[in-house]
């Protein structure tokens, strides 16, 4: 099903290295428009490096990376600015504007865009409704706990209903209940919107709650892609070790 | 043979790069400044931080340089029964080359290495990337009202300070050394043209520009959490007023 539809983002023989360290060795993977693509893998294994080179924080020292048609290298500094309003992006650690309230994270985007204020103000207290922040609107990111944080970086991602949603780790952290509730958003933005979401998750619950489809990250490479189910009978040994979290097995050789 | 090849590798090809990121972020300035969004509200911020908030301190080093000059001058000058000249001395000295130049060195001191500080932070904690994520070009939103503000405000404060350093002269000369009010004041004009004060004030500019787009440059670069950003910050002021002092010397030659 998910394999008739076009690829949104297609990368091909992408290699990284910072300074001897290989991160990404000749790495292929296509995200599929309107898909929900979730990247697994150990820690330190490059899922954030991954992440960045979609967006083109990052570029690939052989490789491409083409985003809707597009080549990410061939865009100058201007029109890769313009380009990215396609995009939303997460971070891991939240990476919010620490300057700002967290109203104002939220508004920022909005603002660039040049919207209206009364609709900018209905739709940060959407955005933070959602991740249930309602009541935090005058805090500073330093007063917030790391949890609160990534769920403001969240809401930030979303604010502008972006086609393209890239999660780093969204969950991590988090209690139970408001990861389900931040889960639930992602199907939300994929149901409602169409938007194409490649979320990064450690939490095997929540990837197989929100993934059309799970890839593995090793090595620099993608050992595995698959729908949930084709994931979970896969039979590498190194895939059912990390979904079964498991201490022995081929990947802690 | 060996020796001065790993010389060159070490030394020359990271002052060549320095050099062209410089040029590079300053065309980028330039190119980002008519385009909008136009944010007034962070120009303004910057106005006053780099501009209003210097001021006692810019203003307070005026009026004692304008003090030891005539506090130097006039017992030199003594010797030679010259002690009439004293005030054009200590005007054209403050308006042409201290006024700027000192202020420029404490504007480096207080705002590139804030500016290298602040940069850095946001660079290590990825809030640049953040910026570039939500399509906005960090050097459109950083930049941009940093530089033009550091342009602006330090030609201001130099005005202020030839006023005050005049002062700071005037109240040496005659109250410690008892010269005539009336005829100090009239010497201190009667040498002074313009294009004194223009060229005084055409350097400041230059040496805002070049505080702003250091200060951020080292910050954009940082790498390698805190002391990375300590690094930036004590870099920022160092090659900034590396930077004006030899950029002074040129631009004096350049403007008489
Ligand atoms: N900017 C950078 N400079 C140097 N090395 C980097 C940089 N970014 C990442 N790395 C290295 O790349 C490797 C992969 O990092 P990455 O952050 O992608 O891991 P990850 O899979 O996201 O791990 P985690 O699950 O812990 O977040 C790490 O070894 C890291 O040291
Ligand atoms: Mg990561």
């Amino acid at each position: 099903m998910a394999a008739a539809r076009p690829v949104q983002i297609r990368l091909r023989g992408v290699v990284k290295s910072f300074g001897e360290k290989r991160v990404l060795a000749g790495l292929d993977l296509d995200v599929h428009e309107g898909e929900s693509l979730v990247v697994i893998g150990g820690s330190g294994t490059g899922k954030s490096v991954l992440l960045k080179h979609m967006i083109g924080l990052l570029a690939p020292d052989a490789g491409t990376v083409e985003v809707d048609g597009v080549q990410l290298s061939e865009l100058d500094y201007r029109a890769i600015t313009t380009f990215r309003r396609r995009f939303g992006m997460a971070f891991q650690e939240g990476a919010l504007f620490d300057s700002m309230t967290v109203w104002e994270n939220v508004a920022f985007p909005l603002r660039r865009a040049g919207w209206p204020r009364d609709r900018i103000a209905a739709r940060v207290a959407e955005c933070l409704e959602l991740v249930h922040l309602d009541g935090a609107e005058r805090k500073l990111p330093a007063q917030l706990s790391g949890g609160m944080r990534r769920r403001v970086g969240f809401a930030r991602a979303i604010a502008l209903e972006p086609r393209i949603l890239l999660f780093d780790e969204p969950t991590t952290g988090l209690d139970p209940v408001i990861k389900a509730v931040i889960d639930g958003v992602i199907i939300d933005l994929r149901r409602s919107l169409g938007s194409t979401t490649v979320t990064i998750s450690h939490d095997m619950k929540s990837t197989f709650r929100i993934a059309d489809r799970v890839g593995m990250l090793h090595e620099g490479k993608i050992i595995a892609i698959g729908t949930p189910d084709e994931i979970r009978s896969c039979p590498d040994g190194r895939v059912q070790q990390f979904i079964e979290g498991r201490a022995e097995g081929p990947l802690s050789d | 043979m060996r020796l001065m090849r790993s010389w060159v590798r070490a030394r020359v090809e990271p002052f060549f790069l320095e050099v062209g990121r410089f040029f590079v972020l300053l065309w980028r300035v330039v190119a980002w400044t008519p385009r909008p969004p136009y944010d007034f509200r962070q120009l303004t911020n910057q106005m006053v931080r780099i501009g209003v908030d210097s001021i006692p301190v810019v203003l307070l080093t005026a009026l004692f340089t304008g003090g030891v000059m005539a506090l130097q001058t006039f017992a030199t000058l003594k010797r030679f029964n010259a002690e009439g000249y004293v005030g054009s001395l200590v005007a054209i000295s403050m308006v042409r080359e201290l006024a700027p130049v000192l202020s420029a060195l404490i504007l480096a001191g207080r705002c590139g290495s804030a500016m290298g500080a602040e940069l850095g932070t946001m660079r290590v904690t990825e809030q640049i990337d953040a910026l570039e994520v939500l399509a906005t070009d960090p050097v459109h939103y950083l930049m941009v009202p940093r530089v033009w503000a550091s342009t602006l405000m330090l030609p201001a404060l130099v005005v202020l300070s030839n006023g005050v350093g005049i002062a700071g002269g005037y109240a040496v000369s005659v109250g410690l050394f008892g010269a005539n009010p009336v005829t100090y004041m009239a010497n201190t004009f009667q040498f002074m043209d313009w294009d004194d004060v223009t060229s005084g004030l055409i350097k400041s500019a230059v040496f805002g520009l070049l505080i702003a787009v250091v200060g951020c440059q080292k910050g954009f670069f940082t790498t390698g959490g805190a002391e990375g950003v300590g690094r930036s910050t004590t870099r920022a002021v160092v090659l900034a007023s590396i930077t004006i002092l030899v950029s002074d010397f040129f631009l004096t030659k350049l403007l008489y």
